[in-house]
Formats: C-alpha cells, sequence, structure tokens
C-alpha cells in the first residue's frame, strides 16, 4: 500500500476489508466524484437543448396570445425599466433590489426587460410583459399581456413554475388562467388594486386564489403589485398611456 | 426453465413487483392517465433499474455495509437526474406532463428493493436480467392501466380517437373518473385481485391466521 505505483496503491485499496474507515471514506468519496461527474456533464451538455426548448416555449405563448388578440406578430422592444425608454440592446445588468421593495421576491431585477407590443397602424393593440416572482417553492415565470388601454387584462399565463403538483400547479390550468382576461389592474386614481382573494373572485380587481395554495396566490398577488409598480413596468406603461393621450 | 430465463420472466407474470410486493404504486398511479406517459415512465425506470443494478451488482463487493444504502441511492439518484435531463432535452412536453414523477424514480422502491434485495448479492448478468425483468414487469402494470385509463377517460389511444366522444359528434361520453388518480387505484386493485385469484398462493395471510399474535 506505501508503493507509489499507482495500480498497486488502487489493489492495496482495494484489498482493505470494507469495514475499515479509509475504505469506507474512499469508497463514499469515488462514488460522489463519479456520480457527481456524471451528473455536471450531462447538465452542462443537453443545457443547450433544454434553454432551446424553454425559449421555443415561451416564444409560442407569446404569439399564442398575440394571435387570440386579433393576429399579427408582435415587436420584439428593449426597455429600460428604470426610465420606461426603449433602448437598442438588452446588456444583460442587474440591479440589487432593497428588501422592502422586492415584493415579488426577486433579490435582482434585469435593468433592460423584453417586453412585446402588437400594433395596428402604429396604434398599440395588446402589449405581453414578462413576469416572474416567488411562489410557494419555486419562481413563477410567466406572462401578463395588457389591452390597449393598459389597464384590462388580456391575459395572464405561467409557463415556468414548480409548484406543488395538483395545488400549486393549477396555475398552469386554463380553467384558471380563464379567469384573469378583463380584469382591471388598477383603479381609477392609477392605484394598483389587482389581487388573489379566496372564495370571492367577484370584483373587477379580484381574482379567485387557489385553495390550499395560499402562498403561491399571495405570490402572484406581489408579482403583479411588484411588476406594475415603480420598480417594474410602471415608468414604461406611464410613458405608453402619455403616449397615447397625445 | 433454466435459473436465468426465470430471472427474467418471474417477476413481470409470476412474481411482480406491482401486483405482489406492491412496490412502486405511487407512480403507478400518477402517469397513467395516457399510455403515452405510462410508456415513457417505463422506459425511464427500466434504465435506471438495470443501470443502476448492474452497477451495484459490479461493485457490490467493495461496498461498505455501513454506507450501502448511501452508496446505491447515490448511484440511482444520479441516474435519474440524467434521464430527468435527456428527457428535459429530447420529449420536452413529455418531460412536463410527467412532471415530478421521473425523479421521485429515486423514491421508487422497486429500484432500491432489487439493488439492496438482489444486485448486492448477485453477479452483474443476473443482476442485468433481474432488472429488466422487473422494469417489464412494472411496465406491464403501467401500460394495462395506461391503456384502460386512456380508453375510457379520453376516448383515445396515444392521442388517436380510438372510441369517438360526444364532444366530437360521437357516441362515447368519457368516463371522468379515468381521469383522476383514484381511477388507478381502483384498477390497480382489481388487477392484484385478478392475480391473486389466479395465484392464490400470493395472497397474504388473513389477520386472525397469525395465532396469539396482535394484530399489525
Amino acid at each position: 500500500m506505501a508503493s507509489a505505483n499507482p495500480l498497486s496503491w488502487w489493489r492495496g485499496f482495494l484489498a482493505l476489508p470494507n469495514d475499515a474507515p479509509a475504505k469506507t471514506l474512499g469508497v463514499a468519496l469515488l462514488v460522489a466524484l463519479v456520480c457527481s461527474l456524471v451528473v455536471s456533464i450531462t447538465a452542462v451538455a443537453l443545457k443547450p437543448l433544454k434553454d432551446a426548448n424553454r425559449l421555443a416555449e415561451s416564444a409560442a405563448h407569446i404569439t399564442g396570445i398575440a394571435e387570440i388578440m386579433g393576429g399579427g406578430l408582435p415587436d420584439t422592444r428593449f426597455v429600460d425599466l428604470a426610465t420606461g425608454a426603449y433602448v437598442d440592446r438588452d446588456p444583460g445588468t442587474r440591479t440589487d433590489l432593497p428588501r422592502e421593495r422586492d415584493l415579488a421576491g426577486l433579490n435582482r431585477r434585469e435593468d433592460v426587460a423584453t417586453v412585446f407590443e402588437l400594433r395596428d397602424g402604429g396604434k398599440l393593440k395588446l402589449v405581453v410583459l414578462p413576469v416572474r416572482g416567488t411562489g410557494y417553492q419555486s419562481t413563477l415565470k410567466g406572462y401578463l399581456a395588457l389591452k390597449a388601454d393598459l389597464n384590462t387584462v388580456a391575459a395572464l399565463i405561467f409557463y415556468e413554475h414548480e409548484e406543488t403538483p395538483g395545488i400549486g400547479s393549477r396555475i398552469e390550468d386554463s380553467a384558471w388562467q380563464g379567469l384573469w382576461p378583463g380584469k382591471q389592474v388598477a383603479d381609477a386614481e392609477g392605484v394598483i388594486r389587482i389581487e388573489l382573494v379566496k372564495g370571492a373572485g367577484a370584483g373587477v380587481h379580484q381574482v379567485d386564489g387557489i385553495s390550499g395554495a395560499t402562498r403561491t396566490s399571495t405570490g402572484i398577488t406581489k408579482l403583479m403589485r411588484f411588476w406594475l409598480g415603480p420598480d417594474g413596468y410602471g415608468p414604461y406603461l406611464e410613458r405608453l398611456r402619455t403616449e397615447a393621450g397625445r | 426453465m433454466n435459473d436465468r430465463t426465470r430471472t427474467l420472466i418471474d417477476p413481470i407474470f409470476v412474481a411482480n413487483p406491482v401486483t405482489l410486493q406492491v412496490l412502486g404504486i405511487c407512480s403507478a398511479l400518477a402517469v397513467t392517465t395516457s399510455l403515452a406517459t405510462s410508456l415513457v415512465m417505463s422506459a425511464a425506470l427500466i434504465f435506471v433499474l438495470t443501470l443502476a443494478s448492474s452497477i451495484i451488482s459490479l461493485i457490490r463487493n467493495h461496498i461498505p455495509r455501513s454506507i450501502r444504502l448511501i452508496v446505491q441511492i447515490t448511484i440511482i439518484a444520479s441516474l435519474v437526474i440524467v434521464v430527468d435531463q435527456v428527457l428535459q432535452a429530447y420529449l420536452f412536453a413529455m418531460s412536463k406532463l410527467l412532471s415530478v414523477f421521473v425523479g421521485l424514480i429515486v423514491t421508487n422502491c422497486i429500484v432500491l428493493g432489487r439493488a439492496e434485495g438482489f444486485a448486492m448479492h448477485n453477479p452483474p448478468g443476473a443482476s442485468l436480467l433481474d432488472a429488466i425483468g422487473n422494469g417489464l414487469g412494472y411496465a406491464l402494470i403501467l401500460v394495462v392501466i395506461g391503456t384502460v385509463r386512456e380508453l375510457l377517460g379520453a376516448g383515445t389511444l396515444m392521442g388517436v380517437t380510438v372510441l369517438p366522444t360526444t364532444a366530437q359528434g360521437g357516441w362515447f361520453t368519457p368516463w371522468g373518473l379515468m381521469a383522476l388518480p383514484p381511477s388507478a387505484f381502483f384498477l390497480l386493485g382489481l388487477l392484484v385481485w385478478a392475480v391473486r385469484a389466479i395465484r392464490p398462493e400470493q395472497a397474504e395471510p388473513l389477520a386472525e391466521q397469525f395465532d396469539g399474535e396482535a394484530p399489525r
């Protein structure tokens, strides 16, 4: 075992009794090492394919929403979230959110967001905003589509989450997503009112929450408040409103 | 039948892991809403089971007893992650349907049961056959339940209409219960009953036959 030859060292290791601490530790380490290598290699090698699948899926969602709303392919625009102005490209930078303003539990949000606008002869018909936030046990990712008044929900869909199957996962059901169209996100003063409530989702600002998935429902209320607020798309929506008012 | 064939065939029909040992029923209930999901789930389980049993059997003489379960689970979990990743990369829509249940193969008692009960004491060749046999046994049950549930619950098989539903202008009213997990429980119960009616020796002894022992 003291030999410098790795092969005889290996044989010595294998010949150790299985109960020996050195063997136990060695086997545990080797198994862990080999397994982690296999898992890492698979994850890294397949990442491009998985990303492409996700991207294709979200692209299908956006064109799907646009088609329902009256056809046409939406334009992709980059928006500086702080000012609400269009920019040419996404620099990929992110800004830390102070905890008291981090309603959606994101820690950081991107400086430039990709939004989708559907226009008819220059007049805005639909805007699709990517939204995300923390639910019960995962990050919910979805799209919020607003009609031309920028207050009426055209659709809210979630395409990625890992909430409890059968409970929180119902945010993916078309029955639940069908509750959203027509709801108003803000009141006449422009205060964001949209919320999920249990049982009675009758109001124009209220959507029926999912029973059994309180934290998923709260998470969605909070992510709506965040993304429609000043740290989210607030400045951008404000700019679109002034633009339409002119 | 020689020993090898018996190792392979027995777990499919005679000592089926699902109907005899009632193992792996969590996924049997969850993913059998359609035949396609049942088939993919079966393939994933067979892949994990055969590789896990073979690998564990290869290194069985060097696995210290004190950490054997940890070693087995580490190997099984790694294989499951690989399968999950491959599904997400190549069968994305299917992986969304199967959701967490591919990941839950880690906790499927058939995999750990064959590793601990067979692969730890038998050479790789026999372990491989045993794993394939048990995997096929599991697959057989899933396919039977998946077929019945998809046919009666949606009127289709592999997505192709077999019984035209009233919604499509046909005559068949889909049996809503079949789309829900409890129906798999009923079907599984009926299957276990049928198998044990044919082979009474598989029935567990009734409680009162435990002479003088407290009921468990």
